[in-house]
């Protein structure tokens, strides 16, 4: 495909696959029509240029496309023929408090009869247009699982019939919670390293916050992905080490992604309706307003982490609000709270625990945590970090 | 619409004090018409124990005959709900309700074509 192709392939196939599935109502013809659609866009366009509205001209060549061959098929598989009938754009639309098919599709794809990865990968491959090989790679498995869970994902939602729809007003708070939570976990495997995942999420985070004004959270993900994301040309050396944030050189951090991510932080605290996403991304805006580390308001932070405690409580969050902790009131308090933690198992309780000891002198035991921690994570750059710290504390 | 058939799983062991069972049997009751009404209701029932079970294989032209249960496990079925939907997410509502209503885990899984 030709860069101009790719872009609109990028940017409509989710767009294209959710109208023909309505249209369909068949998830894999709809993906069979819209491939053929840009199949012979790649023929065409270079031709005759790419057309003033590509994805509208995608959606009518689909359409087209599979309704020759509903009518080809029509004696082979009446059921699909029946099923375009079904699903005519003449039917009356649907109640509920958003109809962009989009939406109905990222719904689809996370519902919560569906296994979470199955959301995950169903989400990217659906919406994101991204290949099964693609995900597989992702997501550190074999392409022919990655493939066999696709294929039980959409015959689940074809034979248990889980609906096409936006939930109704009253289910609607339980179900944004999955999707969103789906598409920070697509951003969260991206940010160990791979950086077309994160694009992918903010892609979603974005059409989630269009297709959902109203709904803070969504808003609050967006916010907080973003300014996540602006700190990426800093988080690492040009040979690949990784820089805390304390260290990161605050130049390179990218402004244009701060100041839409603050503005939606803004917005947030105007609907008043604060929510886990929301408060992180709250935390995340006061770090990135710090023109230098030490400038950090601290005091700021521990509030917001007071209030993420009271809204979603977890031991993770205990974990980060006791960070800052120390920053406020010193290591000694902080490491008492990190003591009370029941996160054994989890290397960054290990790593704080780590720098908590090293910053009081006790450098027998950080050495000791920091081993711990060394063994427990599974990302090298931060397994690299915290060996190099290490290596520091016993040469000093 | 569609038929779904909400399975009841039921624990090996003792079943649960009489009191308890009485408002799980009233619980039942309120579930079903509350089905009946909503034009949901195919069919219900309670199976006995495991215990009670026969097990029927065709061999070489003959019918092998054995005291049941077919595999033993932990849990089993204990009862049966069939009912109508348009679609899953109506199904799991009633399969919410049937949960509540039986204390139980409660498996729902789609008939093959239509209702």
């Amino acid at each position: 495909m030709t860069a101009g192709i790719e872009d609109v392939f990028r940017a409509e196939y989710g767009r294209a696959v959710a109208v023909l599935i309505r249209f369909l109502g068949d998830i894999d013809l709809a993906e069979e029509a819209v491939q053929d659609a840009f199949t012979t866009a790649v023929q065409k366009w270079p031709e005759t240029g790419i057309p003033p509205s590509p994805a509208g001209w995608i959606i009518t060549t689909a359409r087209n496309r599979a309704i020759d061959r509903l009518r080809r098929e029509s004696t082979r598989d009446a059921r699909h023929a029946e099923a375009a009938q079904l699903y005519a754009p003449d039917e009356p639309p649907e109640e509920g408090p958003v109809r962009d098919d989009r939406l109905r599709l990222i719904f689809t794809c996370c519902h919560p009869a569906l296994a979470t990865q199955a959301q995950v990968a169903l989400t990217l491959r659906l919406l994101g247009g991204l290949t099964t090989p693609q995900i597989a790679r992702a997501f550190l498995v074999p392409e022919p699982t990655m493939a066999q869970r696709l294929v039980r994902a959409k015959v689940k939602i074809r034979d248990a019939r889980i609906p096409y729809r936006i939930p109704r007003d009253a289910d609607l708070p339980d179900r944004v919670e999955g999707v969103l939570a789906v598409v920070y976990l697509i951003f969260n495997e991206g940010y160990g390293g791979r950086e077309d995942l994160c694009t992918e999420a903010l892609r979603l985070g974005r059409l989630l916050a269009e297709l959902m004004p109203d709904e803070p959270e969504a808003l609050g993900l967006l916010a907080l992905m973003l300014l996540i994301e602006a700190r990426r040309p800093a988080r690492a050396t040009p040979d690949g080490d990784l820089v805390l944030l304390a260290d990161q050189d605050r130049s390179r951090w990218d402004r244009a992604l701060i100041v839409e991510g603050q503005s939606l932080v803004r917005r947030c605290l105007r609907l008043n309706r604060p929510g886990p996403y929301q408060i992180q991304a709250a935390i995340n805006a006061v770090h990135s307003d710090a023109p230098t580390a030490a400038a950090t308001d601290w005091g700021q932070i521990l509030q917001l982490y007071d209030q993420l405690m009271a809204l979603a409580p977890s031991p993770v969050v205990a974990l980060n609000r006791a960070v800052a902790v120390a920053e406020v009131e010193g290591p000694e308090p902080a490491l008492a709270l990190v003591d009370t933690l029941d996160l054994d198992g989890y290397h960054a309780f290990h790593a704080v625990r780590a720098d908590l000891l090293r910053r009081l002198g006790r450098r027998t035991e950080a050495v000791e945590a920091y081993g711990t921690a060394i063994a427990l994570t599974e990302s090298a750059a931060e397994r690299a970090y915290l060996e190099r710290t290490r290596v520091a504390l016993v040469r000093d | 619409m569609k038929y779904y058939l909400l399975s009841v799983m039921q624990p090996q062991g003792e079943p649960p004090a009489p009191e308890v069972l009485e408002e799980i049997m009233h619980n039942l009751d309120v579930f079903h018409a509350e089905l009946r009404e909503a034009g949901a209701w195919v069919f219900a029932g309670g199976l006995h124990g495991p215990e009670t079970a026969t097990v029927l294989r065709a061999k070489e032209g003959d019918v092998l005959v054995t005291d049941g249960p077919y595999t033993e496990s932990k849990e089993y079925l204990g009862g049966i709900c069939l009912i109508k939907a348009s679609d899953l997410d109506a199904a799991l509502e009633w399969g919410r309700k049937a949960t509540v209503a039986t204390t139980l885990p409660i498996e729902v899984r789609p008939f093959m074509g239509e209702a």
